[in-house]
């Protein structure tokens, strides 16, 4: 790699956070017209490094290097004039606002009337390729189009060096084409890019080079072209890994919760759910599938009894459970995990320790009016051997765990419960391949007690090798119920975007 | 050169979060904060001319000199501990009740009802219902904002705010009006309580202390080792958590105000019925707002809040001691009170943060 086309280098950059090694002296270059990828377990540093290179962070040790340059980045500002724009997993923008005055915003461009403001934004466009309407208010947005804005925002600031933060977590499959098409014109256009992302398909897709990192040091770069996912895996948990998922046979599957015309309204009072109609059956998992918001949050919620439905019946063992108070529902054996995105949010009580986190379903349990705390510790020690969680002490506050071993603990207690019926959502957010395979051991074993399984995902190959069946919604209706065995992500792709089954389409003309 | 245009542009110093800091180092820090406060303090009395070591032992001395000093001291001390158990209830749902001085003044009132109107019943009898009358009071006080929160979404911090006045309102209402004393020709005050409505005294003080010390072990033990403490914890942390535990959100939140408006309430009948004996405009006197204080101040540790109430206890009997011997006006002692919370609220910062200096970054970077 020549000197002068270097975009980045970050040389022997070591930060530390107390007694916590974050970064290691750690090598990572790219340069202009390159995409590279940064791949690497949670808390690896991954994270760390691009808030250094963002001027979120001062390293404590090494140097970075812009254009061949030694620069010191103290603040995002620096950053911007240095050309770095980076894009945050959780979109910046202000809602009320159309894509262009998200994009002029805080710029001396905010100034320059609408129509010069526009066409500007049109100019950028053209130049790398990208579609937006500028007048468009950012709430009337779609994932994707919202992400448009966000390069857009970087770009117009004259960035020429992007960052992107798990750009494809909340795209479909197509969309994620689309983002990395343009990426690729990105780059055409001389750009350097640095994307993290989790899932080694789009690595491989993607990227030009792969820079590995694990526990802080990066363990080196390669040619993507010159390796494969097994390798990739390889080399950021440091040992090799078999990667395929298993599926083991159902046994006994008979009819545990019918879901019958559910309609659920958001609070916004528009349609959360709409005619859903599905089967959930013992010692089965059932996938479904759809682009956040497409209804899975209220789905859960309404088999949970913590919102109301508009009509329709959930039937549990030929009981309608509609109308029952939460706790009544859990006991009658259905449990729910649901990891929202910042994974602390329900489920689990971020300034508790593990022992009273257990006790969070079954506290009211025990006789009398004080809380028995015996057996919830000794669960929580249980737990820390059984699933292997890394935290100082059972008593130390959930928020200080790391994401892996919070998710562990949630779907640990949730087992212990002995549910018939599992509902888990997004259980393997944001975690490593390690403990992500560890997490589907834990519903196989389930499946195989006979438990019924809902797992709600985001990565459908996962979904399509761990499910039996698999539930796609769109906008709140469910647009298809297929085996996973026999289907492909194409035809999951595209009922995700609203397109209906050949199945459902017959349903629907028998209906009318 | 531009060796030179990167250091002038490093910040001098960064404020970082710190690791959280062992218990040991968190006592130290406060211990330290203390000191520094009374340095701080003892600067300020120099600098209207007294001399500091003089007037801090005359605040020691006036809170310990006599049996009746040290019981007049221990009369500031009940009301304001048993009042910031009650917020604390509150605080530790994160349900900000700035109403203690509200609910305490409801609680003196609804006892006052017992305490003017049936002052023949048999004392015992007397005292219960005044004391049930003061929890169900203050209690009633306290619901009123957390219905509103429920039903209406409202804004806790100002509604309970606001309910203060009203109660205070109706106090002034009640001395100018049904309740004046006869006997005070014309003057708007409340009678003094019979004899008989009373609270009893053990070892020399009315048995408030007893109350005190009885919540704070009660107290100690519900938030800790009850179901409803419990619950009340998860329901601060997060109330979606709490929904998904199927915990009725709704229903401790409407619990835990009362129990809160309740207990600020019973320091009200303390207050009242135990040291003025009768219902004035100054019976919260500031300490519904002052028992905020000692609740953070304690991090909502009963046991410490009960030390700390005491040390205030300290400070207001011995300020008052060295008004009257210094002629200070009742201003300076405030400023006083002032500088010490400064300190030792300002320390709460340094237990969390803590700045990082550029040359001491670049000497660790080193090593």
């Amino acid at each position: 790699m020549s000197q002068q086309n270097s975009a980045i280098r970050c040389s022997s950059i070591t930060k530390t956070f107390g007694s916590v090694v974050a970064n290691d002296s750690i090598e990572l270059e790219v340069s202009y017209g390159e995409i590279l990828a940064l791949l690497g377990e949670n808390g690896s540093g991954k994270t760390t490094l691009m808030n250094m290179i963002s001027g979120i962070y001062h390293p404590d040790e090494g140097q970075i290097y812009v254009g061949g340059e030694p620069v010191s980045i103290t603040s995002p500002m620096d950053a911007q004039n240095l050309g770095i724009g980076m894009i945050h997993q959780h979109f910046k923008l202000v809602e009320v606002f159309s894509a262009m005055e998200n994009i002029v915003l805080g710029t001396p461009g905010r100034l320059k009337s609408r129509r010069a403001m526009k066409q500007e934004v049109l100019d950028l466009c053209k130049n790398y390729g990208l579609e937006i309407d500028p007048e468009k208010r950012v709430y009337e947005m779609s994932v994707s189009e919202k992400q448009t804005v966000e390069i857009l925002k970087v770009l117009y600031r004259g960035a020429k060096i992007l960052i992107l933060d798990e750009p494809t977590a909340v795209l479909t499959p197509q969309e994620t084409d689309k983002l990395f098409n343009i990426l690729r014109q990105m780059k055409q256009q001389g750009c350097a890019i640095i994307i993290i992302t989790h899932k080694l398909g789009e690595v491989l897709d993607i990227s030009d080079r792969v820079t590995i990192l694990r526990k802080g040091k990066s363990v080196g770069s390669v040619e993507t072209a010159q390796v494969d996912a097994a390798k990739l895996t390889e080399l950021m948990v440091g040992h090799k890994v078999s990667l395929a998922i298993e599926r083991p046979e159902p046994v006994d599957a008979h009819t545990i919760l019918k879901v019958v015309d559910l309609t659920v309204a958001k609070p916004d009072g528009s349609k959360g759910l709409e005619d859903v109609n599905f089967r959930i059956r013992s010692g089965q998992i059932l996938g479904v599938a759809g682009v956040a918001g497409s209804g899975q949050k209220e789905l859960c919620e309404a088999i949970a009894g913590l919102i109301p439905a508009q009509k329709g019946a959930v039937l549990y063992k030929k009981e309608n459970i509609l109308g029952k108070t939460p706790d009544e529902i859990i006991d009658l054996g259905i449990s729910m995990s649901f990891v929202p995105e910042d994974r602390l949010g329900m489920g689990l009580v971020a300034g508790m320790g593990m022992t009273d986190n257990m006790l969070l379903k079954s506290y009211r349990s025990g006789k009398g009016p004080l809380v028995d705390r015996a057996p919830a510790r000794d669960l929580a020690k249980r737990l820390m051997k059984e699933l292997s969680i890394v935290t100082p002490g059972i008593e130390t506050p959930v928020r200080l765990m790391s994401g892996g071993n919070v998710q562990k603990v949630l779907l640990g207690r949730e087992i212990e419960s002995n549910p018939n019926l599992l509902i888990t959502a997004y259980p393997v957010r944001g975690l490593d391949i390690n403990s992500s395979y560890l997490i589907y051991d834990l519903l196989n074993k389930q499946k195989q007690k006979g438990v019924a399984v809902v797992f709600i995902g985001e990565d459908l190959d996962v979904l399509l090798e761990l499910c039996d069946r698999i539930l796609v919604l769109c906008h709140g209706r469910v647009t298809g119920i297929v085996d996973a065995k026999t289907t492909t992500k194409e035809e999951i792709g595209l009922m995700m975007t609203g397109e209906m089954s050949a199945e459902e389409k017959e349903k629907e003309a028998a209906e009318a | 050169m531009n060796e030179t245009k990167k250091a002038s542009r490093e910040p001098l110093f960064h404020v970082v979060k710190h690791a959280e800091r062992s218990a040991k180092q968190m006592i130290l820090f406060r211990l330290a904060a203390v000191l520094f406060s009374i340095l701080a303090g003892g600067v300020f009395i120099l600098l209207i001319g007294y001399n500091p070591i003089a007037v801090y032992g005359t605040i020691l001395e006036g809170a310990f000199r006599s049996k009746m000093a040290f019981q007049a001291t221990l009369k500031f001390t009940i009301p304001l501990c048993i009042c910031a158990l009650g917020v604390t209830l509150a605080f530790k749902m994160k349900f900000w009740n700035i109403g203690g001085e509200g609910q305490l003044i409801m609680g003196a009132v609804f006892a006052t009802f017992f305490a003017l109107k049936f002052p023949h019943w048999n004392h015992w009898v007397l005292i219960a219902c005044m004391m049930v009358a003061g929890i169900i009071g203050g209690g009633l006080w306290g619901l009123i904002a957390a219905l509103f929160k429920i039903r209406w979404g409202t804004n806790e911090t100002l509604l309970t705010l606001m309910l203060n006045y009203i109660a205070l309102h109706l106090v002034s209402y009640l001395q100018a009006g049904p309740w004046r004393d006869p006997a005070a020709n014309g003057f708007s005050k409340i009678a003094r309580f019979d004899k008989n409505a009373a609270l009893d005294k053990v070892l020399g003080i009315h048995f408030g202390w007893i109350i005190m010390l009885v919540l704070v072990a009660v107290i100690w033990v519900y938030l800790r080792r009850s179901k409803q403490g419990y619950e009340i914890s998860v329901v601060g942390e997060s109330q979606d958590t709490a929904r998904y535990a199927g915990i009725n959100v709704k229903k401790v939140i409407l619990r835990t105000m009362f129990l809160s408006g309740a207990i600020a309430g019973l320091a009200g009948v303390c207050q009242a019925a135990g040291s003025d004996m009768t219902l004035s405009m100054g019976v919260a006197g500031g300490v519904g707002f002052t028992a905020i204080i000692v609740a953070w101040l304690c991090h909502l540790n009963p046991g410490m809040i009960l030390v700390v109430s005491f040390l205030f206890g300290i400070l207001q009997k011995g300020s008052s001691v060295v008004q009257s011997t210094y002629g200070l006006s009742a201003d300076s002692a405030a400023v006083l009170q002032g500088v010490i919370l400064f300190f030792i609220l300002g320390s709460e910062f340094f237990v969390r943060y803590a700045f990082v200096g550029r040359r001491k970054a670049k000497k660790e970077g080193a090593n």
